[in-house]
């Protein structure tokens, strides 16, 4: 439990005085996948473990824009309202197409939210989806907007020949926040847990990141993880027997799972939201995606655990009820199980030339 | 394409917005603010459905400058549920998978790219419907 500088204890659970839920989500997953063993097979001779069985590959038209509008079309198309009503459209992502011009101008038009509309890009590693919808939490609790958008989407890159190019991956979902009597899902609370730990980071006009190795996991990935997570149960006065289902931020298929056990859950609440292993890390899209396969399946008066994480580093907790309405939305827009199961599996070369590491010039 | 002129077509070419003749209620695209079956003005913007189906399609082998990353690639006349011909990439396929009769869904994807420095151009294609895969 955390004190504050008087001695008392800090409630610091993040729970709108209004409260709000999810209108509408929606999934978006490229259609071409890299399995594991075509990295191992060139960099590794074959040998050696395999973190995910295959990734999802963004084809050559797609970047972080393009799956941003899909999972945001998506989500409009189970929210059903007039996008005019939208106040805010943000997308986070530690890929936007371009260092300086808002990806999130570009879906606002494009799904027809502009001009009246706030939109911004964010950034925070793995969690920038995340914080979109906290965000958009505020602003549509205090008045500020009828419906605010959050998108979490990446086309993630890793260095070829590192450990990071088994998993990095290519992925988004977008998630409508609005009034609770329109929502499918309502936040109970939600919980945030940052420090400043230096666990993976890109400098400017790089174009592949670094990483601390196993730095990566105890201290950044683990602690915060669990961290939110223990917190904002403790301070909900639950445990993890009180979830139906809980997803947490997946860089692999081993860390959520140790994660979640860590925290108490069993496997059957984590399987649905454990897309990992056949669509790799989708950044910023991960834990968002895991939790639109848990609502692509959940039942009225189910509860959700869901926990970010983003490198540098922080996680964002999310404990959410869903409502009667999930049954009528569920089916108006493809669900996350029709992008994974529509695949088309590539090989190395052509990974190669979708990601452009092939220089032309 | 200069950098206005893409601008000002942004709303046909994200979302496949185009216009209905407010006289005859034909649907129109691209919009041109006349109506061509009526003749009558039609200014009324349309959002339309992005469902249609392959009416005749060619694969690219040799494109224009600004396509080549994309080769080879379909390029597909598609008939569009509400009536309009549109002419359009075809995406996700295979070249070797697209029929005549096909159904399709308009996505919005990465047209072309103004050098490593210049402009992203979005706009429409269309790939196999998603639950027809």
């Amino acid at each position: 439990m955390n004190h504050t500088k008087d001695g008392s204890v800090l409630n610091s659970l993040m729970r709108p005085s209004t409260p709000v839920g999810i209108v509408g989500y929606g999934a978006y997953v490229p259609r071409y996948r890299l399995p594991a063993t075509e990295v191992a097979r060139v960099w590794r001779g074959g040998e050696g473990g395999l973190p995910v069985t295959e990734k999802a590959v963004p084809g050559p038209d797609e970047d972080t824009l393009t799956i941003a509008l899909e999972a945001a079309r998506n989500a409009l198309a189970r929210a059903q309202i007039d996008p005019h009503l939208i106040g805010a459209v943000w997308v986070g992502s530690e890929s936007h197409p371009y260092a300086v011009k808002p990806t999130s101008t570009i879906v606002a038009e494009a799904i027809g939210a502009t001009p009246h509309t706030e939109a911004a890009d964010w950034q925070f590693a793995c969690k920038a989806g995340t914080e979109t919808i906290q965000a958009g939490m505020g602003f549509v609790a205090s008045g500020m907007a009828r419906y605010a958008l959050g998108i979490g989407a990446d086309t993630a890159q890793g260095r070829p020949g590192d450990a990071l190019e088994y998993t990095a991956a290519a992925g988004g979902a977008a998630y409508l926040i609005g009034p609770v009597d329109q929502s499918l899902a309502v936040f109970e609370a939600s919980f945030s847990y940052v420090t400043d730990t230096p666990d993976f980071w890109r400098r400017p006009y790089m174009h592949y990141p670094s990483h601390g190795q196993r730095f990566t996991g105890e201290p950044a990935y683990f602690h915060h993880v669990t961290s939110a997570g223990k917190h904002l149960m403790e301070q909900m006065g639950r445990t993890a027997a009180d979830f139906s289902y809980v997803v947490v931020h997946q860089p692999n298929a081993k860390f959520p799972q140790r994660a979640a056990k860590m925290l108490g859950f069993k496997p059957e609440q984590w399987a649905v939201g454990l897309l990992c292993p056949v669509v790799g890390n989708t950044y910023a899209g991960a834990s968002m995606l895991g939790l639109a396969a848990i609502l692509d399946q959940a039942q009225p008066g189910d509860t959700i655990l869901a926990i970010s994480f983003g490198s540098g580093a922080g996680s964002d907790a999310f404990a959410l009820r869903v409502t009667e309405l999930i049954t009528e939305r569920q089916g108006l827009a493809p669900k996350t199980a029709d992008y994974v199961a529509r695949r088309t599996v590539i090989d190395y070369a052509t990974y190669v030339r979708y990601r452009k590491k092939l220089s032309m010039q | 394409m200069g950098i206005a002129q893409n601008w000002r077509l942004r709303s046909q070419r994200y979302g496949l917005v185009g216009e209905v003749c407010d006289d005859c209620g034909e649907k129109i695209f691209p919009p041109r603010d006349v109506c061509p079956y009526c003749t009558q003005p039609a200014q009324t913007p349309f959002q339309f459905s992005g469902r249609g189906e392959v009416f005749s399609h060619t694969t690219i082998y040799n494109p224009p400058t600004g396509y080549e990353e994309f080769v080879p690639y379909t390029v597909a006349l598609v008939k569009l549920e509400e009536g309009p011909l549109v002419t359009a990439q075809l995406t996700d396929v295979d070249p070797e998978e697209v029929n005549i009769g096909q159904p399709v869904e308009m996505v919005t994807r990465k047209i072309r790219e103004d050098g490593p420095e210049g402009l992203i151009m979005y706009g429409y294609k269309f790939r196999p419907r998603l639950q027809e895969v």
